[in-house]
């Protein structure tokens, strides 16, 4: 299985040198590590989502709520910014993390507690922290002007050659990966989607796992909002939004099964990667909005093809086995 | 579909000696050899079915019964070999085909839709239609009615929703659907197995109404009560090759297993010289809303304590809520002289009591994980240090079950989806083992895998409780209750009916105990 793994994930890998391969006959620049740095810094936030949603999806569970999240999340760290500039930037970083941990919270309550199927908590929050963002801020933007300096340049500075954001996301990449490799929850989440029956027996709380993870996609929800809002210099209703369906592309891409169970954080970054590049060299090459939607509409469905395929492979061994029994 | 062909053809496969032939065949398979890749399921087998009659397919868990009946219904192409229908030659190059040439198969669990209603479930796909080719309801309805009466099943609503049926009448279903097609071949895969006695004596009912009807009927069972019970010839596969067959009336039980397993079965249980020392749980008053009452036992140590009943008994349940999977309403369990509250399989497993439960699939391994993951999936709580994994201890864990258990395996990070059924087993029971259980609550063992196996599990219980374990093992086998307990429990309808110690005890006895016979 790791063997498989490690195959698709080269295959993705393989995918994204192709792409750029191709980029670079109409851009020569683009494959400059210069270049390549910006396009991993652009996708950072879109990386550290589409983990967050993993550990959802492996759960057999979706977190359509994420973007909202986001938007809600940074429209009050930017209403903080605005009202109080003298808060340190780090201080903010924990209140945009604890502000996604509560929303995140809300959805793993009623998914564990209630036992409601998670897609239909998160489509109902999903309105709701869009709407609660509306409430907090009255329909007002926060804009450029009205944030600190350093509420603005903070992720944009330079450390060791890579803008902070960069830093912030190989963090939590690397987080994700010891996480799900070398802790007992990382193992639980993956027992469970695989099968969430045995695991009940082995000792695992089901319920209470999945609580966690929501918790998890909360606070990675909330870190993003900050970091979007302080990228893009602009808070307000409309920000991310519909940006969820882009973290769950990015997921599929990766090879994560929305069956649950499959995926890997390796999967879920070059995803991500994909998705990242294909949004910023098409532009650059002149190629319009609506064949970069076409394009990674295919890649999508490409991967889910690519991934059953595989899936089917292993599903051969299993019949093989079933005639020998 | 031409009925009279049989009368007019001849059978072309030389005649067994000692047979006496009714009527000619309805189907013959003849030389079908099925390989698939590394594995050759199937060599040079016949098999032929006789109108009117059933046929018992047996053989141990890989013999390729199950590969044999996927080539009957056309899932699966043979290699070489030839499928005549009526004496004439015939290709089944799909299910479809296979279903137009009336050939239909009953599984273990039902291939029916649970959301659909009875009489959808019975016409699906040839569903009666009006005139503007829309589908006749009445006409559908009354037609299932009619078919569920001929079959002496008119108890069964046409309307009833498929899921709000039991097992047994489940197949009820099926069968009337086979009947609606004008079935002529049904092939029954271990009809048998989640049924109750009084179920599976309803199917055999079923069955020799299907024999009165004139079909050609395939049984399939590991049990060989019932194999006695309901057909008229045998067919005995071993390793993929067919190693006899005959009239059922002409060999005795012996003659068969000896054909199955190649060799003299002597005795299948363990001898054992069971050390029986003071109680190890207790259990006392355990009740639950709706599912069982009052339920008070011990377990000493170095027992094995069987639990028998009919399926239904509520036996499961007891367990389960033994094991913190689910909650008692009233009554204590106490280990060791401690009262113990398990709210949660993980604080039972704390407390050194384990449930390897019924459903190896569903409920044991985690195919998709390595076995050492499998294997230490209980003992994380040991294996990690603040939820930070281990690995080395994970794997010397996994390695000292897996090679106590005599595991087959290239690596302990191959998928566990990559090994044999019985190979599962074994890291299923080494998963368990590796969480160092004082009580161990085997949920029937042994069903549905083959006599080699079964005698493995049985030694290993052996061996378990030589070493000081106690075992509760829950079985619907008398044999299997008989021949390993040392006392028997007997749950009947959420209770226990009475507690026998295992010395004469017979069968008898534990069934009407189960059945609420007063003798």
């Amino acid at each position: 299985m790791k063997n498989f793994f490690k195959y698709r994930e080269i295959w993705l890998l393989a995918g994204i040198v192709l792409l750029i391969g191709l980029i670079s006959t109409r851009f020569p620049g683009f494959a400059n590590p210069a270049n390549l740095r910006q396009v991993f810094n652009d996708t950072s936030i879109l990386m550290i989502l589409a983990l967050g949603q993993m550990v959802v999806i492996l759960t057999r569970s979706i977190d359509l709520s994420m973007a909202s999240n986001l938007c809600f999340t940074g429209m009050v760290v930017a209403m903080l910014n605005a009202a109080h500039p003298a808060i340190p930037i780090p201080a903010l970083i924990v209140i945009a993390l604890l502000v996604g941990l509560v929303l995140g919270a809300i959805n793993g309550l009623l998914v564990w507690r209630l036992n409601i199927p998670s897609i239909v908590v998160t489509l109902g929050t999903l309105t709701i922290y869009r709407g609660a963002t509306f409430v907090v801020s009255g329909g007002a933007w926060v804009n450029a002007d009205q944030m600190s300096s350093d509420f603005i340049n903070f992720q944009r500075a330079a450390f060791l050659g890579l803008p902070v954001l960069s830093w912030i996301a190989i963090a939590v990449i690397a987080l994700f990966f010891v996480v799900m490799t070398r802790t007992q929850i990382g193992r639980s989440i993956h027992a469970i989607g695989v099968n969430p029956t045995a695991s009940v027996y082995a000792g695992i709380d089901v319920g209470r796992t999945k609580f966690i993870v929501f918790c998890i996609s909360g606070m990675i929800g909330g870190l993003a909002g900050y970091l979007w809002i302080s990228r893009y210099v602009i808070a307000s209703v409309e920000v991310a939004n519909g940006y969820e369906l882009n973290i769950i592309a990015a997921c599929v891409i990766g090879g994560i099964s929305i069956a649950g169970g499959i995926g890997s954080v390796g999967g879920a970054v070059l995803g991500a990667l994909f998705l990242g590049i294909i949004s910023n060299a098409l532009p650059v090459i002149n190629i319009s909005p609506f064949w970069q939607m076409a394009i990674s509409g295919s890649a999508i469905i490409l991967a889910v093809v690519l991934n059953a395929r595989g899936e089917r492979r292993q599903g051969r061994i299993i019949l093989r086995k079933a005639e020998a029994a | 579909m031409d009925t009279t062909a049989q009368h007019k053809m001849e059978t072309e496969r030389p005649e067994p000696s000692g047979l006496s032939q009714p009527s000619a065949p309805r189907l013959t398979l003849s030389g079908i050899s099925k390989s698939f890749p590394g594995v050759r399921a199937l060599h040079n087998v016949s098999l032929s079915l006789y109108p009117g009659q059933v046929t018992a397919l047996i053989g141990e868990n890989g013999a390729g019964k199950s590969t044999l009946v996927k080539i009957m219904t056309g899932i699966y192409q043979p290699d070489a070999g030839e499928i005549s229908i009526d004496g004439q030659a015939t290709a089944l190059p799909s299910a479809h085909a296979a279903f137009g040439h009336g050939i239909t198969a009953i599984h273990q669990e039902t291939v029916l839709f649970d959301d659909l209603s009875v009489a959808e479930n019975i016409f699906l796909g040839h569903a009666p239609r009006t005139r503007f080719g829309i589908i006749d309801w009445r006409t559908m309805r009354k037609n299932a009615r009619e078919v569920l009466e001929t079959m002496r099943a008119g108890h069964i609503d046409a309307d009833t929703r498929l899921k709000d049926l039991g097992i047994a009448n489940k197949h009820l279903v099926a069968v009337a659907r086979a009947m609606s097609i004008d079935a002529r071949i049904v092939i029954m895969d271990e009809p048998t197995a989640a049924l109750s006695m009084k179920e599976i004596e309803e199917l055999f009912l079923l069955i020799e109404f299907l024999k009165s009807e004139g079909k050609a009927v395939l049984f399939i069972s590991h049990k060989f009560d019932e194999i006695y019970r309901i057909a008229d010839r045998y067919t005995v596969f071993r390793d993929g090759e067919m190693v006899g067959e005959g009239l059922l009336k002409d060999a005795s039980q012996g003659q068969i297993v000896r054909m199955m397993v190649g060799r003299n079965v002597d005795h299948i249980f363990p001898q054992r010289e069971p050390k029986i020392g003071a109680p190890v749980l207790s259990v006392a008053g355990l009740s639950h809303p709706t599912e069982f009452d009052d339920i008070g036992f011990e377990l000493r140590k170095g027992e094995i304590l069987g639990f028998y009943g009919l399926v239904g008994a509520g036996r499961s349940e007891v367990m389960q809520a033994i094991a913190g999977i689910t909650r008692t309403s009233r009554g204590t369990i106490s280990l060791e002289g401690q009262a113990i509250a398990p709210k949660s399989a993980a604080d039972s497993i704390e407390a050194g009591i384990v449930y390897v439960p019924e459903e190896r699939g569903k409920q044991g391994v985690v195919i998709g994980l390595p076995i050492f993951q499998n294997v230490s999936l209980p003992s994380l709580r040991r294996t990690s240090k603040s939820g930070v994994l281990r690995l080395a201890e994970e794997f010397s864990l996994a390695r000292s079950y897996t090679e106590r258990l005599d595991l087959r395996a290239s690596s302990l990070s191959q998928d566990v989806g990559t090994l044999s059924g019985g190979n599962q087993q074994k890291v299923v029971i080494a998963k368990w083992l590796a969480t160092a259980p004082k009580v161990i609550i085997l949920d029937e063992p042994t069903k549905g895998i083959d006599i080699g196996s079964k005698a493995a599990v049985h030694g290993f219980m052996a061996e378990l409780v030589a070493q000081g374990l106690s075992v509760i093992m829950v079985s619907s086998e008398l044999p299997e209750i008989l021949g390993m307990s040392d006392r028997v429990v007997v749950m009947r309808e959420g209770r226990i009916a009475a507690t026998y110690d295992n010395k004469g005890l017979d069968a008898e006895t534990l069934v009407r105990t189960a059945a609420g016979i007063v003798a």
